[in-house]
């Protein structure tokens, strides 16, 4: 036994766990997910689960809701081993989840939702108006009277459709209640009727854990607390018992997987920023961002997966309709109106989606043909390709990104996850872009592959590009930026420049904790 | 209760749209026919409308689950040609007959069910393919056109009922009460619907998402075969037409979309389908009783559709971030 597992015992309960996990793995392909993961939850407590992005929380709920199974360890529930096949073995053992991407079926209305799993039934036929008592009596459960059983799901606004989601897992009668940043979407009306369900439950003798980024929630409601780490249990304790800086220390301590190259000593030039965004919004998920980009400059966006980073990004290039606020490039205000715009030469903008097998990649075409898309116009005259210039220029990116692939006429589908990566930043690079979006781009890949990338990043830079980069990994951000924007619930919460970039200040202010000094305003 | 009936009129708006719009235009047909509506025009609208309906209501299953089925026209023709060999004789055999071409439809179904959900094929490659195996055995059961059929049970199904009503539309009120009400209002009818309108959602509720299919598809191929029956008493005999295959399977495709059912899973329903197909039918007549060349009328039939599809995509303009519009 190492120390590490040692620290994972769990605090002396008197009372035997309602369900236990011992020593349960996960591998995703080469990614290990989870690693000799424990967990201990009892009857009548609120079991907050802690980490940050990727430390494996989403890997464990998913296990303990039959999502995925586990490659190894344990389950235990009142003492007895369990295996879940699916979701609804899970949920016989009465465990209900209540998932972030919400599980509601849109085009049914909230009753029929509520009762899907096990309708009550009249003649073999679904009897509808015990359904709607049932519906009606769970709504109630949730704190969202007012939510009328007979309306769709797809036109309910987003909070509403977490209340629902909710009362749909109540509905099942559970034992275990798991809520996976079940409050993210919500108002703060219903946040405070949340509190008191979640208390009211607690009483009833159920088991809930509850996943929050936000410090105070798990404050206010948690009786236990797990840490994970890396895919690994690091800690479980008693609520209260450790501070928000030692709570902090527990989900970051890692080793620094890779290498990073030095970033140069910038130095300070008068010219307009290349990019200038100002009071963009959109929706309700961008709020009033504000913010500079020069030539020359890596830029990291941090926080909490899902704060409206993606938007952003998308935004700036010109995908979201009735964005609000404005743009500048070098000085010159533009309207970037989609893509296409976003690209040309004088805007000379490029983004690396996020999910490059759908957005970034065109699979069963070749790599010659998926890295010469948009460079069409550059490469073309009067609309007909110069196939030669476009061999050339193709095979100039090949080598340059080291692309591993069987030559330039294999489909993409055919290259590893690093290298496909590869061809959606080639792609770009076809063009030469004054400003490069990064979308979570290691996200799946090798460490050498990334390593590849934050070097061309710098490299980049240095030539003049400017570059915004998010990522989910905090070593990345404080290894490749030089300075980095922390979003929280769609808005700039801080910003970290040189130095002050720490795996401590970046956690601390995605979490929103109050120990870094406030952006000035 | 106003509550309720707004949200009633919202869950069930394309049926009742396919309704009204289908009301209208028989009104306007009805108004300008010369002989006005007596009960020999409305037995012939009736007949030629009802087996539409039927692939319509057959094809409606697989939509929801937002699949597609191209093989209900063949499967339909199977049925005439197979009905036509073996409904006939003695009140008996004929029942027997009836029983086993419902049952080689819904076995059709089945295997194109069996090939979605195990063989994991996209539903419109697979349907295609089972499609022409269909047809083969069509082919081999009735090479040229013949047969016949028990003409007591085709003349009762397709005369005219109770002081003049056409029966067939009996055979499609019976179809909706019998089959399309107990599943809407089943617990594998609501999966399908489950199914169509998000897989993954529905698989995190536990939802049966392999029985769902399988009900659909098989309730399809089930149906079509209603269909194909349906053709070989208004015919007396049975022809393995290629044409009348592709022309059923794509119009019960229109008048699915007509009758408000989303070609991408999830909502609308069969009483929608079968007003879809009415109408679609009436289009037809219209041109007829305003003295338009029936050359128009594939044109015509076109236009309306595509109007349909039209307001059926209104809301493509409320979608804000555009990467919506391709997912």
């Amino acid at each position: 036994m190492t120390a590490r597992t040692g620290a994972a015992t769990p605090p002396p309960f008197s009372s035997m766990p309602l369900f236990e996990m011992q020593g349960v793995s996960k591998r995703y392909g080469g990614v290990l997910a989870l690693t000799d993961a424990n967990l201990a939850i009892h009857a009548g407590r609120i079991h907050a689960v802690l980490g940050e992005n990727g430390a494996g929380k989403s890997t464990l709920i998913k296990i303990m809701a039959g999502v995925v199974a586990p490659d190894d360890g344990h389950m235990l529930l009142d003492a007895d081993s369990v295996t879940f096949n699916s979701p609804s073995d899970a949920q016989a053992a009465g465990i209900s989840c209540i998932f972030q991407e919400l599980s509601l079926i849109p085009d049914l209305s909230v009753a029929d939702n509520i009762a899907i799993s096990d309708p009550p039934l009249r003649f073999g036929l679904i009897d509808r108006r015990a359904q709607r008592r049932l519906a009606e009596e769970a709504l109630a459960r949730a704190g969202a009277g007012n939510i009328h059983p007979s309306a769709l799901v797809k036109d309910l606004p987003l909070s509403r459709r977490q209340m629902v989601e909710i009362a749909k897992a109540l509905a099942r009668k559970p034992r275990i209640l798991i809520l996976d940043e079940a409050t993210s979407a919500l108002t703060a009306t219903d946040v405070t009727k949340i509190y008191g369900v979640l208390k009211r439950l607690r009483s009833e003798g159920l088991a809930l854990v509850y996943i929050s980024h936000r410090m105070h929630e798990i404050a206010e409601l948690a009786d236990e607390c797990t840490v994970f780490r890396n895919g690994r249990s690091v800690a479980s304790y008693v609520a209260g018992a450790k501070s928000d800086s030692e709570i902090v220390e527990l989900m970051i301590g890692r080793e620094l997987a890779g290498e990073f190259p030095k970033r140069p000593v910038r130095t300070t030039s008068h010219a307009p920023p290349r990019l200038e965004a100002f009071h963009l919004s959109w929706d309700d998920r961008l709020h009033d961002i504000s913010f500079a980009l020069h030539a020359g400059e890596v830029v990291g966006l941090g926080g909490l997966d899902g704060q409206g980073q993606r938007e952003l990004l998308l935004a700036l290039f010109g995908v979201l309709r009735g964005t609000t606020g404005k743009v500048s490039i070098d000085g010159t205000a533009v309207t970037i109106a989609s893509p296409s715009v976003a690209k040309r030469k004088d805007i000379g903008m490029a983004l690396i989606p996020e999910d490059r097998k759908s957005e970034g990649l065109m699979l069963p075409m070749s790599v010659r043909d998926n890295l010469a898309f948009a460079a069409q116009d550059e490469l073309s005259r009067w609309g007909i390709v110069d196939r030669s210039a476009e061999r050339k220029a193709v095979e100039r990116i090949v080598q340059r990104l080291a692309i591993r692939t069987d030559g330039l006429y294999v489909p993409a589908a055919s290259l590893s996850g690093g290298n496909q990566q590869k061809l959606v930043i080639g792609k770009w690079l076809m063009v030469s872009p004054r400003i490069l979006l990064l979308n979570d781009p290691t996200r799946g890949i090798d460490v050498g592959t990334k390593q590849e990338l934050y070097e061309l990043l710098r490299e980049l830079a240095q030539a003049g590009a400017a570059i915004l980069f998010y990522s989910t990994d905090v070593d990345e951000l404080v290894g490749c930026c030089d300075r980095v924007l922390v979003m929280v619930d769609g808005a700039i919460r801080r910003e970290l420049a040189g130095p002050a970039i720490t795996e401590h200040a970046l956690v601390s202010s995605a979490l929103n904790l109050g120990t870094e000094k406030e952006l000035p305003t | 209760m106003s509550g309720d009936v707004r949200y009633w009129l919202r869950e069930n708006i394309g049926t009742i749209f396919a309704f009204a719009a289908f009301v209208a235009m028989f009104l306007l047909y009805v108004a300008n026919h010369s002989a006005g509506l007596n009960a020999n025009v409305a037995q012939t609208a009736a007949n030629k409308g009802v087996i539409l309906a039927i692939v319509a209501m057959a094809q409606t299953f697989v939509v929801l689950t937002s699949g597609i089925d191209l093989s209900v026209g063949m499967v339909m023709v199977l049925a005439n040609c197979l009905a036509s060999q073996i409904v006939i004789g003695t009140p008996m055999s004929t029942a027997f007959g009836v029983l086993a071409v419902l049952a080689v439809g819904a076995v059709c179904g089945a295997i194109n069910a069996m090939i979605v959900i195990f063989g994991r094929l996209q539903p419109i490659v697979t349907t295609i393919a089972t499609g022409a195996i269909y047809y083969g055995a069509a082919l081999a059961l009735r090479p040229v056109p013949g047969g016949d059929v028990n003409a007591t049970l085709a003349d009762a199904l397709t005369g005219q009922f109770a002081g003049g009503l056409p029966a067939s539309l009996f055979l499609l009120l019976a179809l909706v009460t019998l089959v399309w009400w107990p599943f809407r209002h089943s617990v594998i009818g609501r999966a399908v619907y489950a199914v169509g309108s998000s897989e993954v959602s529905a698989y995190m509720s536990g939802v049966p998402i392999r029985r769902a299919k399988f009900a659909a598809y098989t309730l399809s191929g089930l149906l079509a075969s209603v269909a194909g029956l349906f053709v070989t008493f208004v015919t007396y005999s049975g022809e393995a037409s290629a044409a009348n295959g592709g022309t059923y399977t794509l119009y019960s495709i229109a008048a699915v979309v007509l009758g408000g059912v989303s070609l991408f899973g999830g909502s609308g329903s069969a009483i929608g389908a079968i007003f879809g197909a009415l109408m679609f039918r009436t289009i037809g007549d219209l041109l007829f009783v305003f003295d338009v060349e029936p050359l128009w009328q594939p044109l015509f039939q076109g236009a309306v559709l595509m109007a349909a599809v039209c307001l059926g995509s209104l809301r493509l303009l409320r979608i804000r971030n555009r990467l919506e519009l391709y997912g």
